[in-house]
């Protein structure tokens, strides 16, 4: 048998890792032993992400090491055993549990450790460092008691560090010696946005200052002394100032370090002694530097291993520091000559101290982008980066002012030409990513977005969207092609739509509960016919089904519209005697209406009768369609106002109830600037002027609350109707299923600019029929209730039991609170009967 | 057509099957107060499973949208809009949840007699 070459690799983190992988995949693990000495008790982890631990990532959810991947390329693992002695001369390396192993190939991957200041009481109780999941562990235990911390470094690491004392709820202190925080990534405008950030966040950050003594008392820490004078009062000490390389291995041995420390290496990462490598940030690399970032570790990795495996491949004489990071949630970037270093080079910066962002380009007197630093707002960094060393293709001060402030661009990746690198942590170029189809497939094939992660973004927008992005498993089509579908082939049934063009196995099936309600929504837009007639009644939710809203305890609710929450006393009394005669729950709700609570369905039509005949018609509470149009009481009543937001106000809900859509619509109407209806929150909302009508867009509250974007100013009134007209009926024949305007818009490719084009500009020559359709609407609206009420065939389904229709459900029952009702919950508890009928 | 329940050990008359939308459910009150969910599907076939949503406590599922899925029907909650499978009363979104199902048929009424 040939003799099997042995390659030992001492330390597995990151970088070691990487290396592994790298020989894996030209297969030298096949024709080589591989043997791995760790000093850490676990194989390697995400050092960068190390903070992540305390946002509930478990020690395990951050390792590097895929299942099986030692055992299949038989690499030999031996954790918690560092290497503790090289001999070159018998090429063997002894570890402290005492393995001697011979190598052929030795690659020293030991990192660095952390740098801590000799200042006395540094080895006090209370004093830690920041560096393995081990001291994390540790500082979590003696937080616990704490209530004070204090972080030495106020660099990347630091605040790091800082963000996870914080975390554990302790009053933090930063010191950093230089006179701003992150001196080596951000420039003084950088440091000072980020200081102004952290401050707010009721961090305390002492700059300029050193630390000269950790006090203590009984050998545990009670405070630090500054070099300014001052002292700070604190629980525990992080030393976070900075790592040093890993090279006393190396030195003992006898191989060439640098002076400021770190294993000399060519650019092959070759050590003095050619049988031996050195990689990541215990290496200093052919300029004299060594990197402490991860991306250019893995380059090294990469390029030991193609050494090893004697590969022609280029070799690693520098690399790019860029980074970007989230530290304390504030977004930090520099790349390139973030420093302005070159020559000649000009400033381009965008300062607003009030928000906390900071952005600076540099360029050279050609317009090349040569670098920057971005604080506070670093979304531009994935698009910036790649263009490193050319000149973009617009002013550099439009790609850093802040979007809707005069900025014009939108520059998506694909204007980045192949070459450009958007994957710094492991070099991958665009070429290489649009090679892919899927985000998992460019993580598998090249590596990209499996670093830092901040290139994922980009990466999703050079992937082409995937191909089957259909609306559930029945349909291949997204609602606004299904709209399209059921709009140019005039559809008037579900059953024919998904016999003819939902997927293949859904045809001649039921459909499912995803898709029938939205086609009968889409069905219900283009024709505005009754919605429970025939093969529709089996399409809608439950709450259409009924015309009012289930309620936990399967009652439900009822709402009249009451058109810009205008009601007369009589109609309010009416409400009233309803609510008393049926023993209802009353509210009243944020869109300016009473709901109706706990009607049984049996209810339902005897509760209407009386609201019909009173003059009110349903408010489709229960639909995906118009809900109100709130209003303030305007220029009649308000000494401020200057239109009659009411009038308004009703006018738009009555020309837009019932109209469905692919989600609900909310609307407002001011009086005045002062906006006391909110109209901003809403999908569309109208603020009066002087001259009559500004229209804003796309509002929302809720969850994720959107301040609506102005679409239009001083329209009269009927230039008003006419743009909500042709906007609401664009989104509803565009939009996701479920998707309020409000996302719809976000989504919109060219946003806002591209709906003005369209709905204002007629760019796309579709006015006239969105119009159109809107006026179908307006004249084909009918009263669903009413319509109910007058057909004794619909009412036949407001029963409890097929089999008593009069007996009222024995599970809904109340119990009084405040004077009213409120759902007998204990009811529902109760386990049912056992002893069901077998087939 | 009359639809009947399975009820201890003897089938129970329930109403005719007319009244039912195909795609649609109602619910039918058993003589010891449990609640049954009844449907029909598109191609006329029926099933019977217990009213009550598991996981709310309602008597609802008779209220809820049926579909089908790898060739099963379910219905979908109308509440928080777990799926049960019509045949076998199992939750296709909580393996530990299932439903009891029940046995249900359509007898022609000239039959009787």
């Amino acid at each position: 048998m040939a003799h099997m070459p042995t390659i030992v690799l001492v330390g597995h983190g990151m970088v070691g890792q990487r290396f592994l992988e790298a020989l894996a995949e030209r297969g030298v693990t096949e024709r080589a032993r591989v043997v791995v000495l760790c000093e850490e008790p676990r194989p390697a982890y995400d050092r960068v992400r190390l903070t992540s631990y305390f946002d509930g990532k478990t020690p395990d959810d951050l390792s590097m090491v895929e299942d099986g991947f030692m055992a299949r390329h038989a690499i030999e693992l031996h954790l918690d055993d560092p290497a503790e002695t090289i001999d070159r001369e018998a090429r063997t390396v002894t570890s402290r549990a005492g393995r001697v192993i011979a190598y052929d190939t030795l690659v020293l991957a030991t990192g660095s450790y952390p740098f801590v200041p000799p200042v006395p009481g540094k080895d006090a109780t209370g004093c830690f460092v920041y560096r393995t999941i081990e001291d994390l562990l540790a500082i979590e235990e003696y937080a616990k008691t704490a209530r004070i911390g204090a972080v030495v470094g106020g660099g990347l690491l630091g605040l790091e560090a800082a963000g996870a004392l914080k975390g554990l709820g302790l009053e933090t202190h930063v010191v950093e010696f230089a006179p701003r925080l992150m001196p080596v990534q951000v420039d003084e405008g950088g440091g000072a946005a980020l200081l102004r950030t952290i401050e707010n966040m009721g961090l305390v950050v002492h700059t300029g200052t050193g630390t000269q003594e950790v006090l203590t008392e009984d050998g545990s820490v009670t405070g630090m002394a500054l070099s300014d004078g001052t002292t700070v009062t604190t629980d525990m000490v992080v030393f976070s100032a900075g790592v040093r390389p890993r090279d006393q291995l190396a030195r003992d041995c006898g191989l060439t370090v640098g002076e400021r420390g770190g294993i000399a290496v060519d650019e092959r990462c070759r050590t003095s002694d050619p049988a031996v490598y050195a990689i990541g940030e215990c290496a200093m690399a052919v300029d004299g530097r060594v990197y402490g970032l991860v991306a250019p570790g893995y380059e090294m990795a990469l390029t030991a291993a193609a050494t090893i495996a004697e590969e022609e491949a280029g070799g690693f004489t520098g690399a790019d520091m860029s980074t970007k990071l989230k530290l304390l949630g504030v977004d930090v970037a520099s790349f390139g000559d973030a420093h302005g270093t070159a020559e000649g080079c000009l400033d381009v910066v965008y300062s607003d101290s009030r928000s906390g962002i900071y952005k600076k380009l540099v360029v050279d007197p050609d317009g090349v982008l040569l670098g920057g630093v971005l604080v506070g707002d670093a979304e531009a960094y994935g698009m910036l980066r790649p263009m490193t060393g050319t000149k973009p293709p617009v002013a550099p001060e439009q790609l850093v002012l802040p979007a809707g402030a005069g900025a014009p661009v939108s520059l998506g990746p694909q204007s980045l030409p192949d070459d450009a690198i958007i994957c710094s942590c492991h070099n991958v170029t665009k070429g290489a990513i649009c090679a892919c189809s899927s985000l998992p497939e460019v993580k598998k094939c090249t590596k990209a977005g499996t670093g830092c992660g901040s290139c994922v973004k980009v990466i999703q927008q050079l992937l082409p969207k995937p191909a089957d992005s259909g609306m559930c498993g029945c349909f291949t089509y997204t609602r606004s092609e299904l709209y399209e579908i059921v709009r140019t082939m005039r559809f008037t049934s579900y059953a024919e739509l998904l016999d003819s063009h939902g997927r293949e196995e859904a045809r001649g099936g039921e459909g499912c509960e995803i898709c029938k309600p939205a086609v009968a929504s889409i069905l219900a837009s283009l024709t505005n016919e009754y919605i429970l007639d025939g093969e529709r009644a089996a399409l809608q939710d439950t709450n259409d089904h009924f015309l009012a809203n289930m309620q936990r305890n399967g009652s439900y609710s009822i709402v009249p519209r009451i058109p810009g929450g205008e009601i007369t006393p009589e109609k309010l009394i009416v409400i009233g005697e309803v609510a008393r005669d049926f023993g209802l729950y009353t509210k009243i709700t944020g869109g300016q209406r009473i709901d109706l609570f706990g009607a049984r369905v049996d209810q339902l039509p005897q509760i209407w009768t009386r609201l019909v005949d009173a003059g009110f018609e349903s408010g489709h509470a229960y639909g995906k369609s118009l809900r109100t149009v709130k209003s303030c009481v305007g220029q009649t009543w308000c000494r401020y106002g200057v239109q009659d937001s009411v009038k308004m106000a009703i006018d738009l809900e009555l020309r837009y109830r019932g109209l469905r859509a692919p989600h609900k619509l909310k609307s407002a109407v001011s009086g005045c600037a002062r906006e006391c209806a909110e109209a901003q929150s809403k999908d569309f909302g109208v603020i009066a002027t002087a001259n009559g009508w500004n229209l804003y867009v796309g509002g929302n509250g809720g969850a994720t609350p959107r301040h609506a974007d102005l679409l239009a100013q001083d329209l009269s009134d009927a230039e008003l109707i006419r743009l909500i007209d042709r906007f609401l009926m664009f989104y509803i024949r565009t939009a996701d299923r479920l998707e309020r305007t409000a996302a719809w818009l976000e989504r919109l490719e060219g946003g806002l600019d591209h709906l003005r084009d369209v709905v204002v500009h007629d760019k796309l020559g579709l006015c006239d029929e969105l119009e159109a359709l809107m006026a179908a609407h307006v004249a084909s609206y009918h009263d669903e209730w009413a319509e109910t009420l007058n057909d004794p065939e619909r009412l036949r389904r407001f029963v409890s039991f097929v089999n008593a229709p009069d007996a009222p459900d024995p599970s809904v029952k109340f119990v009084p609170e405040r004077g009213q009702i409120k759902p007998d919950l204990t009811i529902l508890t109760l386990e049912p009967l056992e002893g069901a009928s077998a087939r | 057509m009359m639809l009947e329940l399975s009820y201890l050990d003897e089938w129970l008359p329930i109403c005719d099957d007319s009244v039912l939308t195909p795609g649609r459910g109602m619910a039918a009150l058993l003589p010891d107060g449990r609640q049954v969910a009844l449907f029909r599907d598109r191609a006329g076939r029926w099933y019977a499973i217990d009213n009550r949503d598991p996981f709310t406590g309602a008597q609802v599922l008779s209220r809820g949208l049926i579909g089908s899925a790898g060739g099963r029907p379910f219905v979908a909650s109308p509440l928080l809009k777990q799926r049960f499978d019509l045949e076998s009363g199992r939750c296709l979104d909580d393996e530990e949840t299932s439903v009891a199902v029940y046995g249900i048929r359509v007898r022609e009424l000239a039959a009787v007699s």
